[in-house]
């Protein structure tokens, strides 16, 4: 009974820890779909560009790890502003055929760009002393990088959610995410409101690529790998949400978990199967706006 | 009016509709008359003809929901994987040998999950319809991957038994059977498919496609028309995988990946989406350029395909038999 | 009540909307005659083309009835009540914009035909389909436009197109919604001819904001606004009608 309430324990701590990073990493995706109703497929691949900025400037450069962080999500966001002025610009209008068929050929490139510069093999993880070890709390170790991982994106979700809440910003993206249309009549400039959101979106991405690198490998075919699992987030979660894809990624986070620790043999199946059977009472996701 | 078609005054970049000339054109004979020809001038390539010509039929399947009735799915290697699984353990494991009975048994199965899937996904929208049919495919992968007694896991189906067809063409070395018989299949497939597309149902899947909240306001059974060319898409693409097995008597985890499935979606992009010949011309284009490039510079394939990709979606829409009629259209202009 | 029921062909009975807090619609009670022409009038977000979404199906009511030829459908999906008789035109353009007209016409006629699900035949080979598109097209002023794609129509001739459809379905009941908005003053006259040359059994109720669309038109006219029926009666009732000036005050009258 003990080993039991342990093994509890332990595989809600850890499906916390997975479904904070998966939303850090989805939240992007779903105000971006929200937003401007563009189907981004490509989200992962800033994902695996902040693991990568992150393992490559603790590994080759040195730079200490908070340092790291920000950089993953700096960079990641340039990179993404570059991009969206670019390119996801001019296919706004488009249908959702060609928004999905460019995302996919960004994937491609993305990963045969990692695999040429990285290899195939996956990012080593090196944490910095003093996050690593064991932290205990009430009688029980838990590792610290997990402790972290959960309080600092649980410090990220708060900035967010307040964010949104009470700054100009946010009330511009709620209204925007609303009724768009309304939105621009209203004088809200929605090219510049939506280029700063997606470069937060995507930088957060990133940041949460880098910080969960520890739980979701770093290789190059990672946009691949965890799309399903992003889609899901956001797809249960409610697109254009910013509450639902949290309770989702930490539905999913821990029930991923608890199947890979009790049903091994059946690897991810019941997730699927649990998503398609809420899809079908709830399709508009948990949370989400009347379809 | 005439029985003959009206002609169109601004080119309709769609086949079918109520104005359009059903009849085979002479130049619609062009792929078949190419592919006999390779049949006898190109013996030593015929292993990859067949493999071109799987693709084709099942890029048709997948012009039916994406290009004509417009849902945009990733997961069509689902039926594509399940025929290939279906005739590889009907072959390997339960003594099926005859290939028709095999190509039989991969089209219900195909039919069977199109039809389940279908009425599910068919009632979501875009992203979580793409997202649902990602995790079915993902759920057949895990099964796959899993019940290794039965698909032989990681290391794929081996001890495929197929039957001479007709039980007089043996399947031999060179792949000339396999290449006509796969030709045959074809055939037929795109017979079907033409037929369908020519038809007034064809014509209400444009619609759905162009207009459907129109389609609605008309009194059309939006849904279940979507269900059920979803559900003939699928029994195409699990005869094109039940195909894919028996040709290379092997069956492995591959034909279920995400790849995979974006592969054939670039393949359709490529020669053109809602027009029955960018299903063949694609598969040509990316299987022989595939055939020549990959083997020499791996890493710059996929980086050369989602460059392209992104190109053909920014500059040239209709892939490249779009691109022809722009430069038919030209031509036409000046005097 | 129920001695009235008998000579309408479409009735509401306590038709109500909310979304959440909002009340879009507030106990509409509605009857139209066969051969009726009735104009449904109102300021903007009076709620009018609410109304014609909820009886055609498109939004469900939060309460009320919906009566069609004494059948109650207030339950029913759109493709029922359009097989019982029920037709509508879009505000909004909603046409099959890559197709020639002759197919956004023919689209709906085969439904209307169950010609539509069939797969053998190829659509053109279905010579009643095409004859009786070309009739409702050349009704309407648009034979020679049959194989123009609807993009390449200026704005007045999709209309009509818009229009045509509708009447491909053999409605009973027609819901014309703004049938000449956007349309061009030069233009909109074609849609008055053709607005008076529908057949005389078809019930009508068009929502316009052209007055003068409106009192040409309609014999009857119900004034909405904030989802609650302010008055109803003939053309010059309605124009005299004090609570009505007060509605429009400041208000645009003429397109």
């Amino acid at each position: 009974m003990g080993t039991f309430l342990a093994s509890v324990v332990s595989v809600a701590f850890h499906g916390t820890a997975l479904g904070m990073i998966l939303y850090v990493i989805s939240v992007g995706l779903s105000v971006t779909m929200g937003l401007m109703g563009f189907v981004n497929l490509a989200h992962g691949v800033f994902a695996m560009a902040g693991g990568y900025v992150l393992t490559t400037a603790i590994s080759r450069f040195g730079v200490p790890f908070p340092l790291a962080l920000a950089l993953a999500f700096l960079l990641v966001a340039a990179g993404s502003v570059i991009l969206e002025r670019l390119l996801y610009s001019r296919l706004y209008t488009a249908g959702d055929l060609q928004q999905v068929l460019f995302t996919i050929g960004l994937i491609f490139i993305a990963v045969a760009v990692a695999r040429f510069i990285f290899g195939t093999l996956q990012q080593p993880v090196v944490l910095p002393d003093y996050l690593k070890g064991q932290y205990a709390f009430l009688g029980r170790d838990f590792p610290t990088y997990r402790v972290f991982i959960i309080a600092f994106s649980g410090l990220l979700v708060g900035l967010l959610w307040f964010g949104v809440e009470r700054t100009r910003w946010g009330a511009m993206v709620r209204a925007a995410v609303d009724n768009r249309a309304m939105a621009q009549s209203v004088g809200i400039d929605t090219r510049r409101l939506f280029t700063l959101t997606f470069a937060l979106g995507s930088g957060l991405a990133g940041l949460g690529g880098g910080l969960g690198a520890e739980i979701i490998a770093i290789q190059p075919t990672y946009p691949f790998e965890n799309l399903v699992y992003f889609l899901v987030v956001v797809a249960v979660g409610g697109l254009g949400s910013l509450r639902g894809p949290f309770v989702a990624a930490l539905l999913i986070g821990i029930a991923d978990t608890a199947c890979k620790y009790w049903l091994p043999e059946f690897g991810a199946f019941p997730i699927y199967v649990a998503t398609i059977g809420l899809l079908l009472w709830r399709p508009a996701g948990l949370f989400g706006r009347r379809a | 009016m005439s029985g003959k078609a009206i002609g169109l005054k601004a080119e309709v970049a769609h086949a079918g509709g109520y104005s359009a000339d059903p009849r085979i054109r002479w130049v619609e004979f062009l792929p078949w008359i190419v592919a006999i020809a390779a049949f006898f001038a190109l013996p030593e390539y015929l292993s990859l003809g067949a493999r071109i010509l799987i693709y084709i039929l099942y890029a048709l399947s997948l012009d039916l929901i994406v290009g004509y009735a417009g849902i945009v799915t990733l997961g069509h290697s689902a039926y594509f994987g399940l025929g290939a699984y279906v005739a590889g353990i009907l072959a390997a494991k339960a003594g099926l040998h005859d290939p028709f009975a095999q190509l039989a048994a991969a089209a219900a199965a195909g039919a069977i999950l199109g039809l389940a899937t279908g009425v599910i996904i068919l009632r979501t929208k875009t992203l979580t319809l793409l997202m649902l049919t990602l995790a079915i495919t993902s759920v057949l992968l895990e099964i796959a991957n899993k019940a290794t007694a039965l698909t032989g896991g990681a290391d794929g189906l081996a001890g495929v038994i197929v039957a001479p067809v007709l039980g007089l063409f043996k399947f031999d070395i060179f792949g000339k059977t396999a290449y006509l018989y796969c030709l045959l299949v074809l055939l037929l497939g795109w017979w079907l498919v033409r037929k369908l597309i020519y038809s007034p149902f064809g014509t209400s899947l444009t619609g759905v496609r162009e207009n459907s909240l129109r389609m609605h306001a008309i009194g059309a059974p939006v849904y279940w028309r979507l269900v059920l060319v979803y559900t003939l898409s699928a029994t195409i693409a699990g005869v094109a995988g039940g195909l894919i097995t028996q040709t290379n008597q092997f069956v492995g985890l591959n034909v279920l990946s995400f790849e995979s499935a974006g592969e054939l979606l670039v393949m359709l992009i490529l020669g053109g989406v809602g027009r029955i010949y960018g299903a063949f011309v694609g598969p040509v284009v990316y299987l022989i350029a595939q055939d020549l490039l990959a083997k020499q510079f791996p890493e710059y394939w996929y980086f050369g395909i989602g460059t392209m990709l992104v190109l053909v979606v920014m500059f040239a829409r209709g892939g490249i038999l779009g691109i022809f009629d722009s430069i038919l259209a030209k031509l036409r202009r000046t005097p | 009540m129920s001695a009235a029921s008998k000579n309408t062909v479409l009735e509401t009975r306590a038709l109500c909307k909310s979304f959440g807090a909002l009340t879009v619609a507030a106990g509409i009670n509605f009857r139209l005659e066969p051969g009726a022409r009735h104009a449904l009038i109102g300021p903007n977000g009076a709620g009018k083309t609410t109304f014609v979404n909820m009886l055609t199906g498109v939004l469900a009511p939060s309460s009320g009835r919906i009566v069609l030829g004494g059948e109650d459908i207030t339950a029913m999906g759109q493709a029922n009540r359009v097989k019982r008789g029920l037709g509508r035109t879009f505000q909004i353009n909603a046409l099959f914009r890559r197709l020639a007209v002759l197919d956004n016409v023919a689209l709906a006629v085969a439904e209307r035909r169950g010609v539509a699900p069939r797969m053998l035949r190829a659509a053109s080979t279905h010579a009643d389909v095409r004859a009786e598109s070309m009739e409702l097209l050349a009704t309407l002023g648009l034979a020679g436009d049959a194989g123009v794609r609807i993009l390449d129509l200026p704005y007045g001739k999709q209309r009509l197109v818009e229009i045509a459809i509708a009447l491909g379905l053999k409605p009973r009941v027609l819901l014309l919604d703004e049938p000449a908005a956007g349309v061009p003053s030069l233009e909109s006259h074609r849609i008055l001819e053709v607005l008076d040359k529908l057949p005389e059994h078809i019930a009508i109720l068009i929502i316009e904001h052209d007055m003068d669309l409106v009192f040409r038109f309609a014999k009857r006219i119900t004034v909405l606004v904030q989802g609650e029926v302010l008055v109803e009666g003939p053309p010059e009732e309605i124009a005299h009608d004090r609570r009505v000036h007060q509605v429009y005050l400041g208000e645009q009258r003429h397109v």
